[in-house]
């Protein structure tokens, strides 16, 4: 078999003197979908910043392509072929939409811009129409399809997402959810993180739930949709 | 959009008004105007000298100002004149498009610039202004239209009517000042103010970099002002080197100097950075006051004029075998020469650099500062190297101050501590501010109007400082985020 595209192996982060990742192990094949649930303050935007080495893991490895990327530069990672989408979108407000969305292409040049921006304006069809509208006067949901299209623009073989519903309305959820498996099926590998678990496990082939910044559970979206523990904490025990 | 409905106008709220403030001033103003201290008794004189240095008197005048004005606003007129000025929530940046470039896009400044100049010149031709000032001024405006041009520029291939006007401008503003000299009208006082004005200009494009752009606040700017202007002057002294050297040297010594004070504060924001880079600009200036064998300390130290290929501008040359410059071409002996070519260098200097950062601006460099002012976590997740961003942002922005330095200590022939000091930090941070952070245009006339105007109001002696304030006032109220808005030149030129 080949090396996983993305594997974390008994990763610990502190904060100064408070841990906040313990022993932390998952991986990301390939192609797949793969889903972090874990309630507030669980430590999962804190892994997906391990990642990027910002902050660093004190104990454990991260790889990339079976690269250790552990004490890389975090500028570095991104031309690696990793994209973020961070917590909370982070776009750049006084920028245009279009200007956003060229900033994409900086992890790997402008080789490719016309045919990518076309791209974008197709799978996201709101920001062609506000192209050259600034990105702060987005609504919420726009902001997160153009913080997904700007990191598309790197071509990036694997995004990161972190709570891209956060805030969001349910019909907007179901519109990012739906752009998600799109942007899959193209055949980037995508690595969620979530606290809606309905949605991300239903989407996802694979699915880790995290306590207290240890990975508690991991199993096929299906088979944590349907244990009991997962039901009882993160979906309203329906 | 406007009121289209005329609503009456609500005189009992601008009497109220004009009451408050009447009332605020003579609190303010009355004790002191109108209390007088005998020795330890103090005494009030209502009516104590002329009304209108009398409290009551000045509280009358605000009183009735403040009437009008509450009253002039709520006309229609008035209205007008708010909305269009008021344009509080207006901010951010526009980018600019296709139809910047257009014939009447680009006619607009031209037409604004030829009629000031016109009005200019029938104010000196009837003998309401000076002519000499209205020479100058005409000098001023040329200089802006071309900085506009110099800012609109696209790239190469793409056509423009600035590609025409630009150079256009430019011979223009090389050669007015050398016929309005032989003309009488552009005498040495007037091109020396100019030479501090692009001087400014330069002091507040640099800064704009690292402010404006990059949203990195330096209060200790005047730092790399010092490393050009002493770099000249003690290189001169020591080495031997003249002001041509100095010219290519300082920006590379003024711009270690930004990535030396850049390194330590890389992780510093706002009011802390703010405090670092105060704090450089004191030991760069306390240095130079007091390391007396090297840098003269406050006695400071003279610095060559400069020389046109070795031809020198003095009345008579210093090195040997050297001819001054009035000897080879056969004419007269005139101070003038010498500030007419630094202003002229200076001026091809001040235009290159309008080129050259509106073309960073277009560029991934460029893109990265301003990102970088904007969101530093999703600078992180692109892959942008916050640390070599800052670095350059500080760099550059310390280079050009290093330039500005030199073409001081040349134009003074003379640098000492007091010129380095902290309000002048403050006066380039002003001229950033005011001109709206981030916009070249902006930056460009506010240096202008900053430098110049007090020597456009110097008959009004000892009045200008208060109406210095005064205007300062007024345009924050008006324009609270600067003259120009921000506009930056369009990323990725290429169709779509
Ligand atoms: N910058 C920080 N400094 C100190 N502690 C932090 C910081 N960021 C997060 N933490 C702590 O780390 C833990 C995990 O946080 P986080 O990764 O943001 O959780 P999640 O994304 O799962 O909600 C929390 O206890 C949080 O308080
Ligand atoms: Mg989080």
């Amino acid at each position: 078999m080949t090396a996983p595209l993305l594997e974390v192996r008994g990763v610990d982060t502190y904060y100064g003197p408070v841990q906040a990742l313990r022993q932390v192990s998952l991986h990301v094949d390939r192609g797949e979908i793969v889903t972090l649930i874990g309630a507030n303050g669980a430590g999962k935007t804190t892994l997906l910043m391990t990642v990027f080495g910002s902050p660093r893991a004190t104990v454990g490895e991260v790889y990339y392509r079976g690269e250790d990327i552990t004490r890389v530069p975090t500028h570095q990672i991104a031309t690696r072929g990793i994209a973020q989408v961070p917590e909370g979108r982070h776009i750049f407000p006084a920028m245009t939409v279009e200007e956003n969305i060229v900033m994409g292409t900086i992890p790997i040049g402008q080789a490719h811009l016309d045919a990518d921006r076309q791209a974008m304006f197709e799978l996201f069809p709101r920001l062609k129409e506000r192209r050259n509208q600034r990105a702060g006067t987005l609504s919420g949901g726009e902001q997160q399809m153009l913080a997904i299209a700007r990191a598309l623009m790197g071509r990036p073989e694997l995004i990161l997402l972190d709570e891209p519903s956060l805030g969001l309305a349910p019909l907007i959820v179901k519109r990012i959810f739906e752009v998600l498996k799109e942007v899959a099926q193209s055949g980037k590998t995508i690595f969620l993180v979530e606290q809606n678990a309905n949605h991300a496990l239903r989407l996802a082939d694979r699915g880790y739930v995290m306590v207290n910044g240890e990975i508690r559970l991991e199993g096929s979206g299906a088979e944590l949709l349907s244990n009991p523990e997962v039901r009882e904490a993160y979906l309203g025990g329906h | 959009m406007r009121a289209k409905v005329h609503e009456p106008i609500d005189f009992g709220h601008a009497l109220r008004d004009a009451l408050v403030t009447g009332v605020l001033t003579l609190l303010v103003l009355g004790p002191v105007t109108n209390l007088v201290l005998d020795g330890y008794a103090i005494t009030a004189e209502l009516l104590r000298g002329p009304l209108i240095v009398n409290g009551i008197g000045l509280a009358l005048v605000v009183a009735l100002g403040r009437f009008v004005v509450a009253v002039g606003v709520q006309t229609p007129a008035g209205r007008d004149l708010l909305t269009r000025f008021g344009q509080k929530g207006a901010h951010g940046v526009t980018v600019e498009t296709a139809a910047d470039n257009d014939w009447h896009r680009v006619l607009r400044p031209l037409v604004i610039g030829g009629a000031l100049s016109l009005l200019l010149l029938v104010l000196s031709r009837f003998g309401l202004m000076d002519v000499q000032r209205a020479a100058a001024l005409v000098l001023i405006v040329l200089f802006v239209v071309l900085g506009q041009g110099l800012g609109s520029l696209r790239r190469r291939g793409q056509s423009s009517p600035w590609r025409i006007l630009v150079p256009l401008l430019f011979v223009a503003g090389l050669v007015l000042p050398l016929l309005f000299n032989a003309w009488g009208l552009f005498p040495k006082t007037w091109i020396g103010n100019l030479i501090l004005a692009l001087i400014y200009v330069l002091l507040g494009l640099g800064l704009n970099i690292v402010v404006g752009l990059a949203g990195l606040l330096d209060l200790g700017f005047v730092a790399f002002y010092a490393v050009g202007a002493y770099f000249l002057a003690l290189g001169a002294q020591y080495f031997g080197i003249g002001f041509w050297t100095a010219l290519l040297c300082a920006p590379i010594l003024a711009a270690c100097c930004g990535a030396v004070l850049g390194f330590p504060v890389l992780r510093m924001h706002g009011d802390y950075l703010a405090i670092v880079t105060l704090g450089f600009g004191e030991i760069i200036r306390l240095i130079l006051n007091n390391w007396l064998e090297v840098t003269g300390g406050p006695n400071g130290a003279p610095a060559p004029g400069p020389s046109l290929f070795g031809l020198e501008f003095g009345r008579v040359a210093r090195g040997e075998g050297n001819t001054p410059f009035h000897e080879f071409f056969g004419l007269e002996y005139s101070a003038d020469y010498k500030f007419l070519f630094i202003y002229l260098v200076l001026f091809v200097v001040v235009a290159a650099m309008i080129r050259f950062i509106t073309r960073l601006r277009a560029m991934p460099m460029g893109r990265a500062w301003e990102a970088l002012r904007e969101d530093e976590i999703a600078c992180r997740s692109l892959g942008i190297n916050h640390v070599v961003v800052k670095l350059t942002a500080f760099m550059m922005g310390a280079m050009t101050g290093g330039i500005a330095g030199v073409f001081f200590a040349t134009y003074q022939g003379f640098v000492n501590p007091t010129s380095f000091n902290f309000f002048e930090s403050v006066l380039i941070l002003a001229i950033v501010v005011l001109g709206g952070m981030g916009s070249t245009l902006g930056v460009i006339i506010a240096a202008l109007v900053l430098t110049l105007l007090p020597e456009v109001l110097r008959d009004f002696a000892d009045y200008r400082v208060l109406l210095f304030g005064a205007l300062m006032v007024l345009m924050m109220i008006w324009r609270p985020r600067g003259l120009i808005r921000p506009k930056r030149p369009a990323f990725a030129p290429k169709g779509a």
